[in-house]
């Protein structure tokens, strides 16, 4: 799926990176707790999150997150913004809360971490 | 780093290839109206085992040489193809996973599946097993090519340096609770280790372990350091500080045990992964505590040698 398909659903504004609308996110995954994005994030993945703070963007960058999109219209102030472009990582924020944000996209046929779980079961 | 948690690489192939890059996209088609003895000619001569049906440039149907040879059986080889055809067709969109794929050649048993764009159903190809193995293949020998890149220059820098044994170490001094800058080790380091040309996957699980390593002295002390070695065959992280200690190792590494502060959760830290986290990032790990003067956290990262 791409960010613009990505901003499309999620009725989104683009924060940072317009110019990077046309890139690929492969897998999707949310959360609020860094650890868990740390221990289970994909390389690749589109993180959806109500957290703005610096720490965001390092543990996306960390993680190989590939783009943030911000729920429930929350904001990141200019020093995060300016931290994501220094990292050269798209920031996109809905208005939609976090349920609503995932639902959509995963009906859209974004596929989450768990489906690599179910494909690994399957053999 | 628990064997559970890996996925192969061909797995994750199969999701980041879509079925539009491994597909045919030259299709041999037929029209609803040839009869089954024209079909023949074409199967035969293009060496395929099927066919889809289109019609003014709709897929309406396929049909396959299975089908041919129950026609062949009873001796219908003058009706037309659409009389015998499959009707209700099983697709596949262009923009799908490659693992969709995948998973229906296993739950139908089909030989092929036409692909079509997504939205105009026109049709944009066709895919086979063959196709998958062929695609899976050249994607793998494209990052095999660069790997051999990363390999030349990790192997580089270390071997420039003509001494028995070379470590590279890295400082990082980080400040507590501090929380403009609290990642910022851990994101420098990063950058370095995949400068060093190291394996992203030894690189990720080096940095997830930093991270956490750093946010822990962010969080629970006066300001720390981060101190982390390289040498061919491994990564070693360590992070210490001068207070104020864990009382309860075994504790503390229990999924879900947390001492921070509402604060801190706040911040989406503290939710009491953080050592675990470190543990499954690491090969070895090795935690070391005392009340009121500090603790000591060694994490070994190996690295795997060509």
């Amino acid at each position: 799926m791409t960010l613009n398909e990505v901003k499309e659903i999620l009725e989104a504004e683009v924060i940072i990176g317009s110019d990077k609308l046309k890139m690929e996110v492969k897998i999707g995954c949310a959360a609020d707790s860094m650890s868990d994005i740390l221990a289970f994030a994909k390389p690749g993945a589109l993180l959806l999150t109500g957290l703005t703070n610096p720490q965001v963007v390092y543990t996306s960058e960390i993680s190989d997150i590939k783009a943030i999109c911000f729920v429930r219209g929350k904001k990141p102030d200019e020093k995060v913004i300016k931290l994501a472009k220094s990292k050269n990582l798209p920031m996109l924020m809905t208005h939609l809360p976090m349920f609503e944000s995932c639902g959509r996209l995963y009906a859209n046929g974004l596929i989450g971490i768990g489906y690599l779980d179910i494909e690994k079961k399957n053999g | 780093m628990a064997e559970d948690k890996k996925y192969t690489k061909i797995q994750e192939l199969t999701y980041e290839l879509k079925v539009g890059n491994v597909m045919t996209k030259k299709v041999v088609t037929v029209s609803p109206k040839k009869t089954i003895y024209k079909l023949r000619n074409i199967l035969h001569t293009k060496r395929i085992s099927g066919t889809p049906v289109v019609d003014k440039g709709k897929l309406v149907g396929i049909i396959s040489t299975e089908d041919f040879m129950k026609c062949l059986a009873k001796g219908e080889t003058n009706i037309p193809v659409e009389e015998r055809m499959t009707k209700k067709v099983e697709t596949l969109y262009a923009d799908e996973p490659l693992v969709h794929a995948v998973r229906k050649f296993d739950q139908y048993g089909f030989g092929r599946f036409p692909v079509i764009e997504r939205g105009k159903g026109k049709l944009v190809g066709i895919i086979t097993k063959g196709d998958i193995i062929k695609g899976l293949l050249k994607k793998l020998e494209i990052d095999y090519h660069k790997e051999e890149i990363h390999r030349y220059r990790a192997s580089h820098i270390f071997e420039d340096i003509v001494a028995d044994r070379t470590t590279l170490t890295f400082h990082y001094n980080v400040v507590g609770e501090d929380f403009n800058r609290a990642g910022e080790s851990a994101s420098g380091l990063k950058r370095t280790l995949f400068r060093l040309g190291i394996q992203p996957d030894s690189v990720r699980r080096a940095a997830i372990a930093a991270y956490e390593a750093e946010m822990n002295i962010v969080v629970f002390t006066e300001g720390g350091k981060l101190t982390v070695s390289v040498e061919t065959h491994r990564i070693k992280i360590e992070a210490s500080d001068s207070g104020p200690g864990i009382p309860d190792i075994e504790q503390a590494m229990q999924p879900g045990f947390s001492t921070a502060p509402e604060r801190i959760r706040e911040l989406g830290f503290g939710a009491g992964m953080g050592l675990l986290n470190i543990k499954n990032c690491a090969d070895k790990m090795n935690l070391t505590s005392k009340v009121g003067k500090g603790t000591h956290l060694e994490a070994i990262i190996y690295l795997n040698q060509r």
